[in-house]
């Protein structure tokens, strides 16, 4: 129980911050439109082109990290098996 | 003598032709038109557009003073990148757009008017409604005036004049009713706001 609640823990933390990282390591809030400033050639005017696309903010960030680190604490409530000692054989 | 008056007519015709006042309309067909608005917040500053723009502007190249207009912006074109924040911005406690779909600005003075070849600046009064509520404002705002442009962004489909209008002034959110519950450590009193607009005047 104590190894899974780790692997799950790692698991959790490993998949969050890849997500966190491959969508740009965005430092503010989450994302699902991303606005890019486009000049017009005509009018010279800045105006916004909306895409659609996550960016994963602090938000996901803690929503993994936080539940990580919990499944990490819960995994020391339980005692770790105690390694079995090996019989010396003698012929 | 029937020749000289005629010539005469037709000459004073052609001035006060040219120096009426155009009525630019700002509903572009190519989404140019936008306002941009910021309110700083502890994390990161909240940004968003809006694009939903339309509305008409009189004006004389010759005379900007004589500046009148109104522009209209649809409140729910107000967009931002995070989807929880949108659905509080159109919410009841912010923006209301179901009660107030229209942000509108109607000028009604021109004061400090200075002309430089096509552009002009100006400090534009006008009565400013948002969530239902007016109030006056002033903006510095900048005109360029693009003659014989629309052909360029139309090609060629139609002919006329292009009036290109910028500002960036501040309004205060609690007077307007923007959420005044909402905390100025949590989220900035001043909202900046920005307009970039171009209006076309096609010629008959």
């Amino acid at each position: 129980m104590r190894i899974g609640l780790r692997i799950a823990a790692g698991l959790l933390l490993g998949i969050t911050l890849v997500v966190w990282l491959a969508t740009g390591a965005h430092t503010g809030w989450t994302k699902t439109r991303v606005t890019t400033m486009r000049i017009d050639p005509i009018t010279e005017l800045e105006y916004p082109e909306i895409e659609k696309k996550f960016v994963a903010g602090v938000d996901v960030l803690g929503a993994g990290t936080l539940p990580a680190l919990a499944l990490f604490g819960c995994s020391y409530l339980f005692k770790s098996q105690p390694t079995k000692k090996r019989k010396d054989h003698k012929p | 003598m029937t020749k000289t008056i005629l010539v005469m007519t037709t000459v004073a015709l052609s001035a006060a032709a040219m120096a009426a006042p155009q009525a630019f309309d700002f509903k572009d067909p190519k989404g140019v038109n936008n306002a941009v608005f910021k309110l700083d917040a502890p994390l990161e500053a909240i940004n968003g557009t809006a694009s939903g723009v339309s509305g008409t502007i009189s004006f004389d190249a010759d005379d900007p003073e004589k500046l009148t207009g109104k522009i209209v912006i649809a409140a729910g074109s107000l967009t931002v990148p995070n989807p929880t924040m949108q659905e509080h911005l159109h919410g009841e406690q912010w923006m209301d757009v179901a009660q107030f779909p229209e942000i509108t600005f109607e000028s009604t003075k021109v004061a400090n008017v200075k002309t430089s070849g096509n552009k002009t600046t100006a400090d534009i009064t006008g009565q400013l409604t948002i969530r239902g509520v007016t109030k006056e404002v002033t903006a510095p705002v900048s005109f360029t005036y693009l003659k014989d442009r629309l052909a360029d962004r139309t090609m060629g489909q139609m002919q006329g004049d292009l009036l290109v209008v910028r500002t960036t002034f501040t309004i205060q959110r609690a007077d307007y009713g923007i959420n005044p519950k909402a905390p100025a450590d949590k989220v900035a009193e001043e909202i900046e706001l920005t307009l970039s607009l171009a209006g076309a005047a096609p010629k008959k």
